[in-house]
Order: C-alpha cells, then sequence, then structure tokens
C-alpha cells in the first residue's frame, strides 16, 4: 500500500507539467502589475517614513510637551504644536457645522426637489466646486469673501455682543480685518460640499423609490419621508460621507493659508486670526532649517496621524466612492 | 424615476383641514432651506467664476505667453515661463503615474481580484485619493529635495505624479471591472495567455474610461499649489533644461504673486488664474461626459 502511493506521487511528479500560456512576456507583465500595485502601497508607507523621520528631532527635543506647549519662537528654538492643532479642530469642526447642512440640503434638493430637466445641470454644477483648484479658493476668500465678511459680519456683531457674557467673547472680533477661524472654517465648508453632498446624492438614490413611494402614499410630507424613511436608510454612508469631508478640511492647505490670518496665537474669538498644521507648514516651511524644520516635520507628522485615523474611519463606513 | 421625482417634489397640494400646521411648516422649511443651500452652491461658483474673469480678463495680453515673470518691481512681463513649467512638470508627472496607475489598476481588477493583497491595495489607494497633498510634499522634499542638495522639476514631478496616481488606479479598475466578463473568456478560451488577454481584449474595451481617469487626473494637478512650494518652489527666469533649482510654476506664481505689494505681479496672479481654472474645469467637465458615456454603455 505504501509503495503503491509512492509510485503514484512519483508519476505524478514524473508527468509532464502542464504548459502554461504565455512565455516569458507573460510573466513579465504579470510581475509589473503586481509591482505596480506594491508601489503604491510603498507610497503610503513611504509618506508616514519619511514625515516621522523629519520630525524626530523634535519629538526628541521636547517629548509629549510638543503636542501640549503653545509656544512657538524661532528665536529661542521653542517649538509647540498647541495653537496649530486647536486651529486645525476648530476651523475643520467649523467647516461640517457649516458644510453638512448645507450638503444635505443640495442633496435632498437635487434627490427628491429639483424638476428632473434641472438635476443633471445643477448636480453638474456642485460637482463642479470640487475642481475649483484650491488656491483659488484662497483668492475668492481673501480678496471677495472676507471684505464682505468683515463688513456686514464681523462688525455688525462685534457690535451687537459686546460686553455680552460668553458670546461676547466668542464672536467679537478686535480687529474686523474679515480674515480668521471662522472665515477658513466658511471656506472649508464651502470646499466640502461637493463630496459630502455627491456621496449623499448617490446613497439617497440608491434607496429603493418602494420606500419612498410607500411613505408619500401614507400621506407623508417631504420633509417626514426625508426625516422618518431616507436619512435613517443612509445614516451610515451620510456619517461616512461627512468624516471624508472631515478628512479633507484637516489637510487643507492653500486656501486655509489665504485667509486664517496665520497668528501664534490661542484666542476664544472665531473671528481672530489663527493657524493650521497645514498652513503653517506651508508659510514657514521654505524659510526654515534645524530645529524649525523638525517641528514643521513633526507637525506634519501629527496631520498624517488625525487625517489618516479619520480617513480610514471614513472608508470603513462608505464602502467605495465614486472618483467623479 | 425623474418624472417620479417632479410628481414627489412637486409637494401634492395638501389640504389645509386635514394637515396639522406644524408638519406643513416643517415640510415648508425643509424645501426651503435645501433650495437655498443649493442656490448658494450654484452662486459660489458663480461667484467665483465671475471674479476670475473680471479680475483676469483685464491682464490678458499676447505678451502674457510670450514674455516671463518679471522680478520685484519691474514693469510688465508675462507668464510664458511658468505656463511652460507647468506643463513640462505635470506631464512629466502623468507620464510616470499612467503606466503605474494603469498597471495598479490591472492588477487590482484582473489579477488580484479578491485576494488580500488587493483589498489592501485598494483600501490604501482610496486614502491615498484622499490624502492631504502637503505631505506629499513634505515625503517628496525628504526623498529627493533635501538628498539632492536643490528644489528641482524632478522633485516637483515626482510629487504630482503621487498625487495623480491614485486617481488613474481608481477609474481603471472601474473601467476595467466594468468589461463583461464573457469577453475574458472568450479569449481565454482561444487560448490567449493573460497578458494578452488584458492588452488585446479588457484594455481595448475600457480605453475610453482609462483616457478619462489620466484627464481627471491631470485636472487634479494641474492647480495643486502645496506639493510643489516644497519641491519646485517657483523662479522668476527661464528654468534650465536639467530641471534643477526652482522650476517657475503657475500655482507657486499664483500663490506668491497674489499676495505681492506690485500691483503689475497681482495682474499676472489674475490672469495665471483664470487661464489655470478655465483649463480645469474643461478638463473635469470632458471627462465627466466620456464617463457617464461609458457607464451608459
Amino acid at each position: 500500500m505504501g509503495a503503491l502511493t509512492e509510485q503514484i506521487s512519483l508519476t505524478r511528479t514524473a508527468a509532464p507539467a502542464r504548459r502554461k500560456p504565455g512565455g516569458l512576456g507573460d510573466q513579465l507583465f504579470r510581475a509589473a502589475s503586481y509591482a505596480s500595485a506594491i508601489l503604491v502601497l510603498l507610497v503610503l508607507f513611504g509618506i508616514l517614513a519619511s514625515i516621522a523621520y523629519g520630525g524626530w528631532p523634535a519629538f526628541a527635543e521636547f517629548g509629549p510637551g510638543f503636542i501640549t506647549s503653545s509656544a512657538w519662537n524661532i528665536g529661542q528654538e521653542q517649538y509647540g504644536a498647541f495653537v496649530a492643532i486647536i486651529g486645525t479642530l476648530a476651523s475643520a469642526l467649523l467647516a461640517l457645522l457649516i458644510g453638512v447642512p448645507l450638503s444635505l440640503g443640495i442633496a435632498v434638493y437635487l434627490t427628491q426637489l429639483c424638476p428632473g430637466w434641472a438635476r443633471k445641470p445643477v448636480s453638474m454644477t456642485i460637482e463642479l466646486l470640487a475642481s475649483v483648484p484650491s488656491i483659488i479658493y484662497g483668492m475668492w476668500g481673501l480678496f471677495i469673501f472676507a471684505p464682505l465678511f468683515a463688513r456686514f459680519v464681523q462688525v455688525p456683531v462685534s457690535n451687537l455682543v459686546e460686553g455680552m457674557p460668553i458670546v461676547g467673547t466668542l464672536f467679537y472680533a478686535r480687529v474686523p480685518s474679515g480674515v480668521g477661524i471662522l472665515t477658513a472654517g466658511i471656506i472649508l465648508a464651502i470646499m466640502i460640499v461637493p463630496f459630502v453632498a455627491s456621496i449623499t446624492r448617490d446613497m439617497l438614490d440608491q434607496i429603493p423609490t418602494v420606500l419612498r413611494e410607500s411613505a408619500y402614499g401614507i400621506g407623508c410630507t417631504t420633509w417626514e419621508v426625508v426625516r422618518h424613511v431616507l436619512v435613517p436608510q443612509a445614516s451610515v454612508s451620510i456619517i461616512g460621507a461627512i468624516m471624508l469631508g472631515l478628512g479633507r478640511a484637516l489637510g487643507e492647505t492653500m486656501a486655509v493659508t489665504f485667509v486664517i490670518g496665520n497668528a501664534n496665537r490661542l484666542s476664544a474669538s472665531v473671528f481672530d486670526p489663527g493657524s493650521t498644521i497645514a498652513s503653517r507648514i506651508a508659510n514657514e516651511f521654505n524659510e526654515a532649517d534645524g530645529l524649525q524644520l523638525n517641528s514643521l516635520m513633526a507637525l506634519g507628522c501629527i496631520l498624517f496621524v488625525i487625517t489618516f485615523v479619520v480617513l480610514i474611519v471614513a472608508r470603513l463606513l462608505v464602502r467605495r466612492v465614486k472618483v467623479a | 424615476m425623474d418624472a417620479l421625482n417632479t410628481v414627489a417634489g412637486a409637494a401634492p397640494p395638501l389640504q389645509a383641514s386635514r394637515v396639522r400646521s406644524g408638519r406643513r411648516v416643517a415640510d415648508k422649511l425643509l424645501i426651503g432651506a435645501s433650495t437655498l443651500a443649493t442656490l448658494i452652491g450654484i452662486l459660489v461658483l458663480g461667484s467665483i467664476l465671475a471674479m476670475l474673469i473680471i479680475e483676469g480678463v483685464k491682464g490678458f495680453s499676447p505678451l502674457l505667453f510670450t514674455e516671463p515673470t518679471p522680478g520685484p518691481g519691474s514693469e510688465g512681463g508675462g507668464i510664458a515661463n511658468a505656463i511652460l513649467g507647468s506643463l513640462v512638470m505635470t506631464f512629466l508627472g502623468i507620464l510616470v503615474a499612467t503606466p503605474v496607475g494603469v498597471m495598479a489598476g490591472t492588477f487590482l481588477a484582473e489579477y488580484g481580484r479578491n485576494s488580500k493583497l488587493a483589498d489592501l491595495v485598494r483600501f490604501l489607494n482610496d486614502i491615498l485619493l484622499s490624502a492631504p497633498s502637503i505631505l506629499i510634499g513634505l515625503f517628496v522634499y525628504t526623498l529627493m529635495v533635501r538628498p539632492m542638495g536643490s528644489y528641482s522639476g524632478w522633485a516637483g514631478a515626482v510629487a504630482l505624479a503621487i498625487i495623480a496616481t491614485p486617481v488613474i488606479v481608481r477609474t481603471t479598475e472601474d473601467m476595467l471591472r466594468l468589461v463583461p466578463s464573457t469577453l475574458r473568456e472568450a479569449g481565454a478560451a482561444l487560448g490567449a495567455p493573460p497578458s494578452k488577454v488584458i492588452t488585446a481584449i479588457t484594455w481595448r474595451g475600457a480605453s475610453a474610461g482609462i483616457v478619462t481617469g489620466i484627464i481627471l487626473a491631470l485636472a487634479r494637478i494641474a492647480g495643486e499649489t502645496a506639493p510643489l512650494l516644497f519641491t519646485a518652489l517657483n523662479n522668476n527666469s527661464w528654468f534650465s533644461p536639467n530641471l534643477m533649482g526652482g522650476v517657475p510654476n503657475l500655482p507657486v506664481m499664483i500663490y506668491q504673486f497674489a499676495l505681492s505689494p506690485y500691483p503689475n505681479w497681482q495682474q499676472l496672479a489674475w490672469a495665471g488664474a483664470l487661464l489655470i481654472t478655465i483649463t480645469i474645469l474643461a478638463l473635469s467637465i470632458v471627462a465627466r461626459f466620456v464617463i457617464k458615456s461609458e457607464r451608459a454603455r
């Protein structure tokens, strides 16, 4: 019996190998395709490794205090990330507060209210907002939006709330120049709208029409259909879309650099200038060297960690998103 | 579907007596708010375009395309060197990103398909797609600018290639998946090796879609500013063909000139902004129409 199995296995190995289709060219093609996929992986790890390597001296010098310190003194070589981290989070949060209702409104309009003929052009206009380069948003924010914002919002609101507790600090502009954290938040909100709105629209479109029809059939109003039928059905994807928008808002650079005012100051007022991690890197990187350069790299490292956590959560919630 | 939306959207006439007023108010508020949100979106795009056209057209002249950017304080000048620099770097970026992106997309759609590796690459590629571009600038700075000791157009091109690749990977995979597997099976049944099946059948079937992905990537990188700040920087003269040192390019030129105190610089920045935005919007509109017709097929 043992001999028999041995014999069989021997014949197996001895049998002429099945001819593989294609020759060397086929193997090479396969290898190239495989290598390209690996390269995409390597780039992502390369980004993390290079930024961590560049920022390491700053982390080593300041320890965990780097994150909690709000110093940024080039003369005395004292650096801390706190102001930039708070600025990043605050502007992104404001962007969500303004951008999410806008996006949801647009998605509801496009899927429920828009007349058929206008749907495509309106959709396209909103999506084109995503193609406008971020530097153009920066110019628009600084030269068009900021003067209007200073004149019609900052000045009247400051005058109104001056002296009031809490709102008096939160909405008081010492120098109503139009730039500041809130301006950055508004520009970021406009920039995330096309992404959040188009994903939400696609998700609402995927909900079976029967559900909607039956809700209308029992006499629901549009509001009730949206609130009780559509939103619960698409909620996970909508949250994913919002996280994706948050990821964009956290890392956005040029537009924010134009309108945030670039001050290393912690202020309780949303009208005051501040800075984000990305805007600080963009502003100082070219003139920096030594520990300042390392500290900017360390800021980049913190930004990497924050955005990638947000993006990973977003991608887990929204499985796949269209590119265009 | 559209017709149905219209009917639903027209909000069936509610009989006042039978509907509680609170419900009607909530409904009206929703309709008003979402229409307003859409109007705001359209208005913003309109005002951006209006701003660019009003400010940009003033500076348009043939000199724009023949003269290099002027030095600080000097009169006149154009943006010819920046246009050329941007074209060269964008072209080099796409030249690198296209083979890598198409091959990686092919791996995801054909060879890998449901493997663990493909899942991982797909996931990370999607993350890379929305990664902050400034981090890619820092990466290329550490990788190339520092070891080479100088800003260079090569570093700029690599940064742009890294931003373009995920877009191409993603569209290539999506478009290859639209090719029916019966076509692949027919090819394999004739004895064609996998590489032959892919190049002669699936790529050919999805060619319009893949080209669209490349156009989308082009639109994405043409206006990228942040990564170029640390890699190609900018320069006010014609660049040397070896692309070493600061290479002039439109986005960084716009950034520096728009915030400068010189009126002629600001004027050039507006002209450049108009040029770049029109180009990018045109590219995205073209890409959108090709993708639509491809998906409809």
